[in-house]
């Protein structure tokens, strides 16, 4: 030990100016520690205290509650009602089979129905919420509840859902709501914001148009999610806002009656206020329950609908281009007027038949109804007389008229996306269209409402009801809530040159229904509170041949394809008119004896409730 | 000085070793111990669950040994350097041969009532070896072929034996300990310098040899976003928690990156980013300097004590020790890539907390017999 003093304390040294070293390497890389934990928890805090929110709470969106529907008289016509459905979390099911089994035997589901509900469950999350039944009736709702007892994890549940009280009698208005679908989220801001799984969304009409207004809010549920996502505890709870209801100008009764009247027939019923242009009924035939489609329409309830060949899918109101036959003579007659072609005592001679450039047009009475004016001409529906005004006018006069009053154009403009604007036809427009000059055979047949011409019922309605409101332009609206909102600055204006036109166009009319002769005289009413003028009209669906006149078959013996349509439009009550209508019944026959008498139904109910949609109107004006 | 000369001759009584205890580093352990057993009860959710349980008694039993180390003489340790150096390293080879495979790797024998990893062992009883290796040796011989050659044999044979476990993280820190012994031993500090670039320059050989997760593990410390849900998922969730604490934390059983299970292995490596989340800034500086104390304490008690052994022992311990919680530290603050490295005292682990109590308890016994010389 002595020996290696000397040796020691060299030793001594060396690890001591070593450890002094280490010491101070020490303390710096302390400091650095401390820095780095100074900077993740002091400076950039905010941060990652945001990113460990972010990791721990997550959202879920709940269906938000849709807008409802009223009629004109605040009646739900599309609402909400409480759906029972039956939802199981599998992970807090014991016997996850013993269960599922149960409820196959109490709910009676088929193998079919039994196996998607197996399938559905494999591709969630243990946690998931299972939906076994989104729609129970109430007798298995409370069955299961008596069940529960040995039910273990199944939680039977209200959810709200659309339904459709009036079931079919609005279908073509409203619309329904389905399944939202890829298309869907894709093309529509609102319903991407609002997008839960199952999310039900307007598929046509109205509840496609007003989907922004509709839709609402979601509910928001903030929960404190764990790694792998299970809930752990719920955070918080937003209310979402339940979307704006919509009230119609529709009147339910007018439109089940419309309805009615057109049970088992293709067809359509539309009626107006000829001032506000409120739309008091647009009934489409046939139609269906849109109820079907809430919860997805099954097999063979759709194929059922899709094969009916009267076409339940068509809104015929809207998308039925039909030839207006004669109920576009008031429109032929004021645009002669107008354009002083003929005054009220021009008279053409009727023979039942006329030749004209080469070709024999006949008149639909055989026998021809010898001298007639105008007013005659119109109240008869004598074509021979319209040729030969036709012929006088031109059909660029004509169309110019025609367009005026509304018809070849969308009378709603984009609120319905499926609408058609049908078809006015002038020379250029053949032109243009079909790289061919006009014939003048052409104009003759258009005088008569044939050839070319198209029309929806929607446009001869409110062609109807711009002449019986003494010519004056009006926007046809279905909404009642924004009243005098957006209204265009033409409102009004005058669609004539002399307002003497209109009358006798009207007097024609009347004439036409409450007058010996008339082609419409049996739907007379009497009553001058109910009496109405109106204009038949039967359009051909085939060009008639020599042997079709010769046979001179009743309407039953023609197959139902070949048929004519059947068309009526009529204002009332003529005193003071108040509503214009139009009705098409497809291969009905004969304006006069199939469309006629339906209107007459029609005027009674609207003029009876007159006073009913008057009062809701002044009761408005109170509360204010 | 008399007193203790006389003292020395004579047995000590054990009050007197009582007496002798380093008060401070012993109220340091318990309170380290404290702290991991309430954050282990965090980890198990707030709830005494089987972490906790085993955590407390393991702290139990080791810290009793340690006690029961502190009273036998720095003599024996002495003794015992090479033998419990050669025990350890038959350990490894049994492990080699018989041991339990987890997770891949082969790393653990089972003794019946621990699972044993002897490669935590070797982190303190390499020093032991080392150290009464160099205790004898005259300065002039310590950069002698011989001595660095023996030397490192003693270092790389154990390493290796870990590396085909695999587990190259606790092989480096075991050279990590050796290498500290050397340094204090006086090997010239040129070789450590040569070694260290030689080490820098070879860097991309090394990684072309790596297996692929360690190589990922490289690239995801480089980069962890990308693949923040894979392979970077641990070190951007470990730095969310530890970010997210702020200045006081979250509050004890708050912490929701590790309630909500997004912190991986929360009992073990990252139960620092636990504690870190659940008492912040203010929390992990008080826990730096629990351990700044012990290990400044470690170092004293060296500098105190007459032997060399006691002296060499207890400064590379200190600087073992030291580099155990930096390397757990910068890895659970990003600072390093991971590698699987405990955190002394706090983190889940049977091994390490024995062979850390072992230290300690060496330590304890440097300073009990801190005027003890070794011949």
């Amino acid at each position: 030990m002595i020996n290696s003093s000397s040796d020691n304390v060299k030793k001594l040294n060396s690890i001591n100016r070593r450890m002094f070293i280490t010491g101070s390497l020490k303390f710096f890389i302390m400091i650095g520690l401390v820095s780095r934990l100074f900077f993740l928890q002091v400076k950039e805090n905010k941060k990652y205290l945001t990113l460990s929110d972010k990791n721990r709470i997550r959202e879920w969106k709940l269906a938000p509650v849709r807008g409802e529907f009223y009629d004109y008289f605040g009646n739900t016509i599309a609402g909400n009602f409480e759906a029972y459905q039956l939802h199981i979390i599998p992970e807090q099911v014991e016997d996850f089979r013993y269960v599922i089994y149960r409820l196959k035997d109490l709910l009676e589901l088929s193998n079919k129905e039994f196996n998607k509900v197996l399938k559905k469950k494999n591709e969630i999350k243990p946690w998931e919420t299972l939906i076994v039944s989104d729609n129970l009736s109430w007798t298995k709702f409370s069955k299961i509840n008596n069940h529960l007892y040995d039910l273990n994890g199944v939680k039977p549940v209200i959810s709200i859902s659309r339904n459709y009280p009036f079931k079919e009698n609005f279908t073509h208005v409203l619309g329904y709501v389905s399944q939202a679908n890829e298309k869907d989220i894709e093309n529509t801001e609102s319903i991407k914001k609002n997008f839960v799984p199952g999310l039900k969304v307007g598929k046509v009409g109205l509840e496609k148009s007003y989907e922004d207004i509709l839709i609402g809010t979601n509910d928001i549920e903030r929960y404190e999610v764990n790694a792998y996502g299970r809930r752990i505890s719920q955070l918080e709870f937003q209310k979402g806002e339940k979307g704006k209801s919509i009230r119609l100008t529709i009147d339910t009764k007018v439109q089940k009656l419309a309805g009615d009247l057109l049970k088992d027939k293709a067809g359509s019923i539309c009626v107006m206020d000829i001032y506000t242009g409120a739309i008091i009924a647009m009934q489409s035939s046939p139609s269906f329950d849109p109820n079907l489609f809430v919860f997805g329409i099954s097999n063979d309830d759709w194929q059922l609908i899709r094969n009916n060949p009267l076409k339940p899918l068509v809104n015929k109101t809207l998308q039925g281009n039909y030839s207006p036959g004669s109920t576009i003579k008031p429109i032929v007659a004021l645009s002669a007027l107008e354009n002083k072609i003929i005054n009220t005592n021009f008279t053409v001679k009727c023979t039942g038949k006329t030749e004209m450039y080469g070709q024999t047009y006949h008149c639909w009475k055989k026998k021809g109804h010898g001298f007639v004016s105008l007013r005659n001409a119109m109240k008869q529906s004598c074509d021979t007389y319209f040729y030969e005004v036709a012929r006088k006018l031109g059909v660029d006069r004509l169309s110019e008229t025609a367009k005026k009053f509304g018809l070849g154009d969308k009378v709603f403009g984009k609120l319905f996306g499926i609408e058609k604007s049908g078809l006015i036809p002038n020379t250029q427009w053949k032109k243009n269209a079909l790289g061919k000059g006009w014939l003048l055979g052409e104009t003759i047949i258009t005088g008569i409402g044939q050839g070319y011409i198209q029309t929806t019922p929607i446009q001869l309605c409110l062609m109807t009801a711009q002449i019986a409101n003494g010519g004056y332009k009006i926007y046809p609206k279905i909404i009642a809530n924004d009243d005098n909102k957006n209204e265009p600055d033409d409102k009004f204006k005058a669609l004539f040159k002399n307002s003497n036109h209109i009358k006798i166009v009207q007097d024609a009319m009347f004439g036409s229904t409450n007058e010996v002769m008339g082609t419409s005289y049996r739907s007379r009413i009497e009553n001058k509170k109910y009496q109405f003028a109106g204009k038949t009209g039967t359009s051909q669906v085939k060009k008639i041949t020599e042997r079709d006149r010769e046979l001179d078959l009743k309407t039953f013996e023609i197959p139902y394809e070949e048929r004519d349509h059947a068309l009526y439009v009529a204002f009332g009550p003529y005193k003071s008119p108040r509503y214009a209508l139009s009705i098409i019944v497809e291969h009905g026959g004969n304006g006069s004896t199939t469309a006629a008498p339906m209107a007459k139904k029609l005027f009674k109910l609207i003029i009876d409730r007159h006073l009913l949609r008057q009062s809701i109107n002044s009761k408005k004006y109170l509360e204010i | 000085m008399y007193q203790h000369t006389r003292l020395n001759n004579n047995q000590f009584s054990f009050f007197q070793k009582f007496k002798n205890f380093d008060y401070i580093l012993l109220v340091c352990i318990l309170l380290l111990g404290f702290i991991s057993l309430t954050t282990m009860y965090s980890t198990d959710g707030g709830k005494i669950l089987f972490h906790t349980k085993s955590h407390f008694i393991k702290l139990i039993v080791f810290t009793l040994m340690m006690f029961v180390f502190s009273f036998i003489n720095i003599k024996f340790w002495f003794s015992i350097g090479y033998l419990s150096y050669l025990v350890v390293v038959c350990l490894l080879i049994w492990t080699y041969m018989f041991g339990i495979t987890s997770s891949g790797s082969q790393r653990w024998i089972n003794l019946y009532f621990i699972n044993l990893q002897p490669s935590e062992l070797m982190k303190i009883f390499i020093v032991l070896c080392l150290a009464k290796y160099f205790h004898r040796m005259k300065l002039e011989n310590v950069n002698s072929v011989y001595t660095i050659l023996t030397s490192l044999i003693i270092i790389i044979l154990p390493m290796c034996l870990v590396i085909v476990q695999p587990d190259l993280g606790t092989a480096l820190l075991i050279a990590i300990s050796g290498i500290a012994v050397l340094w204090f031993a006086g090997i010239n500090h040129k070789y450590f310098i040569y070694t260290l670039l030689g080490f820098v320059i070879s860097m991309p050989f090394i990684i072309a040899f790596l297996k692929p997760y360690q190589k990922l593990r490289i690239l995801t410390f480089l980069n962890p976003d990308r693949d923040p849900l894979g392979a970077g998922y641990q070190i951007i969730q470990s730095k969310i928690a530890v970010g997210s604490g702020g200045l006081f934390g979250k509050g004890f059983l708050k912490g929701t990156q590790s309630y909500l299970e997004f912190l991986p292995e929360k009992h073990t490596d990252f139960i620092f980013t636990l504690f870190s989340e659940e008492f912040g800034f203010v929390g992990s500086a008080i826990l730096l300097i629990i351990y700044a104390i012990i290990i400044y304490r470690i170092v004293a008690i060296g500098a105190q004590s007459r032997s060399y052994f006691a002296k060499i022992f207890c400064y590379s311990f200190s600087a073992a020790i030291f580099v155990f919680i930096t390397i757990n530290m910068s890895m659970v603050l990003g600072l390093l890539p991971i590698v699987g490295s405990p955190l002394p005292i706090m983190s889940y682990g049977g091994s390490s907390m024995l062979a850390t109590m072992i230290g300690f308890g060496i330590v304890m016994s440097a300073k009990v017999h801190s005027q003890q010389a070794i011949a």
